[in-house]
């Protein structure tokens, strides 16, 4: 069994859970065994049904009202009591905050390794291959788990969804029975900024500023873009952030984010090396720049020299009147 | 309050990596090693938790003599004592193991702790597993990529990011509490403290010190193969008119991207 931990967000199950689970489906027929869904929290019955058209041929559902506010310690030790139970030879989660928080907890209370944040992965002699970048994606380890179960987290983004089938499948309900003293550090609030933008990790397209937006102001010039690019959102420079010009949720590179969006839109941004390594799996990158020997154009399938200034007014023009 | 920062020293981001294919390793020569950035977050709030409240902040690090290095940094922003628990092994890419020294170094020598601070990874394995496997080791609460943190009396509340919102996160002490950009602004070292920080003595424990067997920290990963990332396939670059230059950028993003 393949059990993929589903995230669930403002009364959804994120997508990139389904992504874990559709390669879960993938990886479970080359193995001969079943990917399998799980849910854990309170009142998520209504959710419950969504995982069957993405490959899960079962579903658990760990209910406990002790669950309904977060707290990585608690959900740990419900899914340690369902893995003890039902054997999974693999368990993935998607690397998103709330996975990166939970898998290693799960992994030490099972007392075996993780294999994070991995964008490709193979069976080899019935076994995984795991590959990871390293270095913000300056190399690629693989990695192969001795341990049992094998579980990985999901870098988000990165592997494709199925098809939604017509498909149902089995629903196994459990009341977990959870200590009060393992729900320690528990989430009490949920801040929302007004208007938040989409997250750097999620979009299916970045428009970044670097040094070359010159300051705080011009980041709207950016932002105008967003209606006519689907799914889009800000991204920013090392050196846009240390300027103080836009907050560092939004930086791109080693120590920022690492983004694999399907198109990075750079503007103003030279191409440190921390940067590249930020970004260089995107599927399409384009660049503005004044400096035709900026490093950012060796990366970039279209460039253009010249000033991003004169340059944007033009493209939300050109944008505007392809939509 | 007694607090521990655990750090790291790791090639700085300037770096370019090169692979010692024959041994899956990177090549160390010529790289710049540092502290690790995140690490600073946690040493700089440990001091200002210090500041504020009294107490006593020491550095751990696990690894090379190497690592002297940087907990000499710490010493110089102000830490008041350095611990390096020695371990000869190369990168194992695994954060259970480290997580088990840390967690056996707590329990065996330095159990009087109030509060563990980490950075939220080291840069380079880019992992994010130590903090929270540390917590799991020990029992206690977590709250990872925090980027405010109040704490009064045994009773701390942290602010965590997660994607495009923050969490409020509240916990008792003792916890564990991951650094993330933005917590704070690092202070450099000052010149008193590089001058205390040379005549100061730090211990290192060996693994043998802290009663590990060689099963208790074999490997559960085995590295099949570093790789390089895929060279991109040159692109396209232009310099034209602003309008123009604006048209094809377009009818890249419509024809060959299909963005749009």
């Amino acid at each position: 069994m393949i059990l993929v931990f589903m995230e669930v967000r403002d009364g959804e199950i994120k997508k990139s859970s389904l992504e874990a689970l559709s390669e879960a489906s993938r990886k479970a027929q080359v193995l001969h065994t079943k990917a399998t869904a799980v849910l854990a929290g309170h009142n998520l019955e209504s959710l419950i049904d969504k995982v069957f058209p993405y490959g899960a041929s079962k579903a658990y559902l760990l209910e406990n009202t002790l669950l309904s506010h977060y707290s990585p310690s608690a959900v740990a030790q419900a899914l340690s009591l369902l893995i003890h139970e039902v054997k999974p030879e693999i368990v993935f989660f998607s690397a998103t905050s709330m996975g990166k928080d939970l898998a290693p907890r799960l992994a030490a209370k099972l007392g075996v390794s993780l294999v994070s944040d991995c964008t490709r992965i193979e069976i080899k002699y019935g076994k995984l291959e795991v590959t990871r970048p390293i270095y913000a994606g300056k190399a690629f380890l693989a990695l192969r788990l001795k341990s049992s179960p094998q579980i990985v987290s999901l870098r988000p983004n990165v592997f494709p969804l199925l098809e939604p089938s017509e498909d149902k499948g089995e629903v196994v309900r459990k009341d977990v029975l959870i200590p009060e003293d393992q729900v320690k550090a528990q989430v009490k609030e949920l801040v929302k900024e007004a208007g938040a933008e989409l997250d750097v990790t999620e979009a299916d397209i970045v428009i970044s500023g670097g040094r070359g937006m010159k300051g705080p102001e011009n980041f709207d010039l950016l932002r105008d873009l967003i209606p006519f690019l689907p799914h889009s959102t800000i991204g920013a420079s090392r050196s846009a952030v240390d300027s103080g010009w836009i907050d560092h949720q939004h930086q791109v590179g080693q120590t920022g984010k690492t983004v694999s969006p399907t198109l990075y839109m750079a503007f103003g941004i030279s191409g440190a090396i921390q940067h590249l390594a930020g970004m260089s799996s995107s599927k399409y990158i384009v660049a503005v720049n004044k400096d035709p020997d900026a490093p950012i154009f060796k990366v970039a399938n279209f460039g253009v020299v010249g000033d991003l200034f004169e340059v944007i007014p033009y493209l939300k023009e050109e944008l505007k009147k392809a939509q | 309050m007694n607090i521990y920062v655990f750090v790291k020293r790791v090639p700085d981001t300037e770096s370019k990596i090169r692979i010692n294919h024959e041994t899956n390793s990177i090549v160390e020569e010529g790289l710049n090693f540092v502290l690790n950035p995140y690490d600073e977050y946690a040493v700089e709030e440990a001091l200002r938790l210090r500041e504020a409240k009294g107490g006593k902040v020491t550095v751990l690090s696990v690894g090379k003599e190497e690592g002297l290095v940087i907990l000499k940094k710490c010493l110089a922003m102000g830490a008041d004592e350095a611990v390096l628990v020695k371990d000869e092994m190369p990168e194992t890419y695994d954060g259970l193991r480290t997580a088990k020294i840390i967690a056996q170094a707590l329990k065996k020598k330095f159990s009087d702790f109030d509060l563990l601070l980490f950075g939220k990874q080291a840069v380079g394995v880019d992992n994010a597993q130590v903090p929270s496997m540390v917590a799991e080791f020990l029992n206690l609460p977590q709250v990872n990529v925090v980027t405010k943190l109040e704490i009064e009396d045994n009773q701390g509340v942290a602010q965590r990011e997660i994607e495009g919102a923050l969490e409020k996160v509240s916990f008792s002490l003792p916890a564990v509490i991951s650094a993330q950009k933005g917590l704070n602004e690092p202070r450099y070292e000052t010149l008193k403290g590089i001058m205390m920080a040379k005549r100061k003595e730090i211990p290192v424990l060996t693994l043998q010190e802290l009663d590990f067997s060689q099963e208790d920290l074999a490997l559960q990963i085995e590295i099949a193969r570093m790789e390089s990332p895929p060279q991109r396939a040159t692109g396209k670059v232009i310099e034209e008119e602003p309008a123009e230059a604006a048209k094809k950028l377009v009818e890249f993003l419509h024809q060959e991207a299909k963005i749009i």
